[in-house]
């Protein structure tokens, strides 16, 4: 694979030399899988309301290759190009999602979505890598000039994004934004005190969250009593699993997209659980499993504590994101809408993620005087 | 490229230039290695933690797809939860004797070109389904499709010999097959369903939506016992008399529940094609007929109602009355003065016509309204006829109605108003639904006073005792009740030769609980009936069979006869009736 000289100097050699080459290699082939998976699970759902059968795939398969584009033009960045991007990013994205409050179309009791052009966008996916890079600088700063009011900045952000969040209501996705925060804002060194009360904040903002929002509060006691409700996706959801058993039913042979309506976006998981297997799950999960732990070790080698936060809280989201899709596909936890990263149907939630991955490659590149303290 | 500045906070890198910042820049480097330190160890955290939830979801996923539902036994039990196809409900008699019901079915089919051996499995199925025939199965089990029925309905027993063959390529459809255990016997009140279960006809229509919802038995107030012995005593009427067909009610007139309904001829619910033509057609409840001389109870109950004449009254029945194109007529006349009993008892036509004109049109309409017998039944079936009344309500018309012609309703229609008669003068909706002790007390308005109705017992009374109902007579049931023949229009003549024959009774008549109602269409006579073909002579003798049945049937114990209601004590009847009258018909209506 040699195809650049290691004396060749320039800038696509460069990369080609430092890049992460294994994690590169994971989340294109995860790509890859959510596209045989888009294929398989949309056409019954775009049929069912009323849409050219391939209208999802075509859609998501045209935004692949820009996405991978994407992916790799950020991970070219210099680190402080990560910086100025996550800058332009997030106050468009927070411009945007105000706008949404104003202009959003509600879909599904959530005005989540802003018409632009063709295309549906959600802003708020656009946050989640953007405010990781700019969050992990403020805590960073901590240890520069700046000094405490690092802290104060990140904080305010968070509570910014989260209010936004909220008055979609979009309660998952505040969540895993509070989430990769509390996680920077643990690795970033803070007294276990404050680590401890975060964590009581977020815990309560959970148990607020099941008195505040109806839909929540029915998504759990339904978790909580299955015989009680009707699960009606999560119990599909797990047939399909059972019916796939070891190696599948065999391509086109699942059943459980023609019912599900989430079969192409948060089902997706048990549409390749019934049609590919177990195996084909398991390697699912490795993958996801091996660009998280490696982004992890890869930050734990870092001596760059602003690299080691950023490179941490993009993998947690992106972890976390998984995790979540895959726990709530399941019934491990109660049902939470997510996508699962790279493989679910969504347009701007693939973009984000590749700009978010794109950052992690970029900051993860070899360095000349990494592993050196400064 | 300044790799100790890319090395600090991006952005910031400025604020470190200069050397009056190197002091601190010693100290901060110091803190940030620190820093990185600590978020390397809390990073073995983060990293234990997520390694863990993957490693939870890996072994829910070998859980889930090797270990199967046995690991889940609430989720089993709640994605199954769904109750399995609720089959429509089933309608039940008074008794809760089943009247319709649902029976799921195997249906089998095959796939030829699964069958290995289409000579074994003929042979093997013959072995079960004896109704087969071995060298059809054969050239089924060869055929070039991929799929054909072999058998339709089978038994759970049926189903078990075949499944048992273990014959490949064979499969069975499951279904639902409505089944009406009793056949004919309440044909018109149930009505029947199409091939998809839908009603179309009778309690099936009119509940359609309640039968296939809520799942719970429609309960009717038909008693089958009583509603068997209807049929069979009008069936063997129709046949002796060779009539067209009949119609019989019996209500009770505490509770206006309907006891029987028949309609003949009839069908077989269980095979529709027997529906077609008139079989389909309830005479009772959507038929309209004029009904005749029974009518006379309503007139003469009005005018007592209303103080037009009383008990020692009478009318002058000498002469025909000609009114317009018309002659009334008695059939029998006497050629005099009449009292009020005897114009029931003689059934005259003269006599009535002139009661109804001195009561006039608008009591008469009013009354008739009370009875409820100028607009349709309120009933629980879909096959509800509408009466047929004068447009214009002229004198002859007030004269013609008084004995039942020129107006048109349904049998149903006019036993519900006869029990209004006797049972005390209220008027109570008739229902097919069988009512709740509860029900009874409240429903009902007063139409006629106690006393009048008493008066009305006492006539009915002798009209069969001593009048034209004679043939209707049980020992100790003291039955009452009119006789009605009226001649049927046809192609716009009155035929004389073409009869609607009618008896209308109600027993016991000190407290009546029910009412009977026989009609006959187009009987006619024979040697035993002294080729007579009206009411008294074929539809009577109908009712005093039912009531001879039905009496000890429904625990109702004969009185003694001194206990016989005695009919009119002040006014014993002027003339002595003979022991059998003719019937008074209408006469001359339709022609000069």
């Amino acid at each position: 694979m040699s195809t650049f000289a290691r004396t060749d100097t320039s800038l696509l050699s460069r990369w080609w030399w430092t890049i992460d080459r294994w994690t590169l290699a994971a989340l294109i082939s995860i790509a890859l899988i959510g596209a045989v998976l888009i294929l398989a699970a949309s056409p019954p759902v775009a049929e069912r309301i009323g849409l050219d059968p391939y209208y999802f795939a075509r859609r998501q398969l045209t935004l692949l290759p820009i996405a991978l584009a994407l992916m790799l033009g950020t991970s070219l960045l210099s680190i402080r190009g990560v910086w100025r991007s996550a800058v332009v990013c997030f106050i468009a994205a927070v411009a945007l999602m105000v706008a949404t409050l104003v202009a959003g179309e509600e879909i599904k009791g959530a005005t989540r979505w802003l018409q632009v052009g063709g295309f549906s966008l959600q802003a708020s996916e656009f946050v989640k890598p953007s405010l990781a890079v700019i969050a992990a600088g403020f805590f960073a700063g901590r240890h520069t000039e700046m000094g405490k009011p690092g802290f104060a900045i990140a904080t305010g952000m968070l509570l910014v994004v989260a209010a936004l969040l909220l008055l979609q209501p979009d309660v998952g996705m505040t969540l895993v934004v509070a989430s990769v925060w509390g996680v920077q804002f643990f690795l970033a060194g803070l007294p276990l005190v404050l680590v401890g009360l975060v964590l009581v904040i977020i815990l309560a903002s959970g148990v607020g969250a099941y008195f505040i929002f109806p839909h929540v509060q029915v998504r759990i006691d339904r978790f909580l009593d299955p015989a009680g409700g009707d699960n009606y996706q999560v119990a599909r959801g797990l047939e399909a699993f059972r019916n796939g058993g070891l190696f599948g039913r065999g391509v086109g042979e699942g059943r459980v997209k023609e019912v599900l309506p989430d079969a192409h976006a948060d089902f997706i998981f048990a549409v390749a659980g019934e049609e590919f297997g177990l195996l084909v799950c398991l390697a699912v999960v490795l993958l996801f499993a091996f660009v998280v732990v490696r982004g992890l070790v890869r930050a734990f080698g870092e001596d760059n504590l602003f690299v080691m936060l950023t490179v941490s809280g993009l993998v947690v989201q992106f972890g976390l994101q998984a995790i979540i899709n895959m726990a709530s596909t399941l019934h491990l936890m109660p049902p939470k809408g997510m996508t699962l990263p790279f493989i679910s149907y969504g347009g701007s939630s693939m973009l984000a993620l590749a700009y978010g991955m794109g950052v992690m490659l970029a900051l993860t590149r070899e360095r000349p005087g990494k592993g050196v303290l400064a | 490229m300044n790799n100790r500045n890319e090395s600090l906070d991006p952005g910031r890198e400025n604020l470190l230039v200069g050397h009056q910042a190197a002091g601190r820049r010693i100290r901060l480097d110091g803190a940030r290695k620190q820093a990185v330190e600590t978020g390397r160890n809390r990073l073995l955290v983060v990293g234990t933690i997520f390694s863990l939830a993957f490693l939870v979801i890996g072994l829910r996923l070998i859980d889930l797809a090797l270990i199967g539902p046995g690991a889940e036994p609430l989720l089993a039990a709640s994605s199954s939860a769904k109750p399995a196809t609720s089959g429509r409900a089933d309608i039940v008699d008074r008794n809760g004797i089943v009247l319709a019901t649902s029976l799921p079915t195997m249906s089998l089919y095959a796939d030829p070109a699964a069958v290995l051996d289409a000579e074994e499995a003929a042979a093997k199925l013959t072995s079960v389904l004896s109704r087969l025939d071995r060298k059809w199965i054969v050239a089924k089990l060869t055929s070039p499709g991929r799929f054909v029925w072999l058998a339709r309905n089978l038994t759970p027993e049926q189903t078990f010999q075949v499944n048992r063959l273990g014959i490949p390529g064979l499969a069975f459809q499951r279904g639902e097959r409505r089944v009406y255990p009793q056949g004919r016997e309440a044909a018109h009140v149930i009505g029947m369903t199409d091939v998809d279960g839908r009603g179309i006809a009778g309690v099936e229509k009119q509940f359609d939506q309640a039968l296939r919802v809520n799942g719970k038995p429609v309960q009717l107030s038909i008693d089958l016992r009583v509603q068997a012995m209807l049929r069979r005593e009008l069936s063997w009427a129709v046949k002796e008399y060779s009539a067209l067909g009949a119609a019989g009610a019996i209500l009770d007139v505490t509770t206006g529940e309907i006891t029987a309904l028949v309609s003949l001829p009839d069908f077989d619910p269980n095979s529709p094609a027997t529906a077609v033509g008139g079989a389909g057609f309830n005479r009772a409840s959507k038929g309209v007929y004029e009904m005749g001389s029974t009518f006379k109870l309503f007139t003469m109950a009005a005018a007592l109602d209303s103080g037009t004449v009383d008990l020692a009254g009478g009318y002058d029945a000498t002469n025909p009355i000609r009114v317009a194109r018309f002659t009334i007529n008695d059939y029998h006349g006497k050629g005099r003065w009449l009292s009020v009993p005897e114009i029931l008892v003689y059934s005259s036509n003269i006599g009535a016509a002139k009661m109804a004109m001195d009561m006039g049109a608008k009591v008469q309409r009013e009354y008739l309204g009370k009875f409820n017998l100028l607009s349709p039944l309120s009933l629980e079936l879909p096959e509800v006829g509408q009466p047929l009344i004068p447009r214009r309500w002229r004198d002859v018309n007030t004269m013609t109605v008084a004995f039942g012609h020129g107006i048109a309703v349904s049998p149903l229609q006019l036993a519900a108003g006869v029990s209004t008669v006797v049972n005390g003068g209220i008027a109570r909706p008739v229902t097919l639904l069988k009512h709740r002790p509860a029900d009874d007390a409240t429903a009902g308005t007063r139409v006629l006073s106690a006393e009048t109705s008493r008066q009305m017992r006492g006539l009915m009374r002798m009209v069969v005792s001593r009048g034209t109902g004679k043939n209707a007579d049980v020992p100790g049931y003291r039955v009452g009740g009119k006789t009605g023949t009226a001649e049927k229009l046809v192609g716009g003549r009155y035929r004389s030769r073409s009869l609607i024959s009618s008896f209308v009774g109600a027993f016991p008549m000190d407290a009546p609980r029910y009412v009977l109602l026989a009609v006959l269409d187009e009987p006619k006579g024979t040697a035993k009936t002294n080729n007579y073909a009206t009411g008294g002579w074929v539809a009577a003798p109908v009712v005093g069979r039912m009531v001879r049945q039905m009496g000890p049937l429904l625990g109702m114990a004969p009185a003694r006869p001194t206990q016989d209601v005695t009919p009119i004590p002040d006014q014993p009847l002027v003339v002595a009736i003979k022991a059998a009258l003719a019937d008074v018909r209408g006469q001359g209506l339709a022609a000069r």
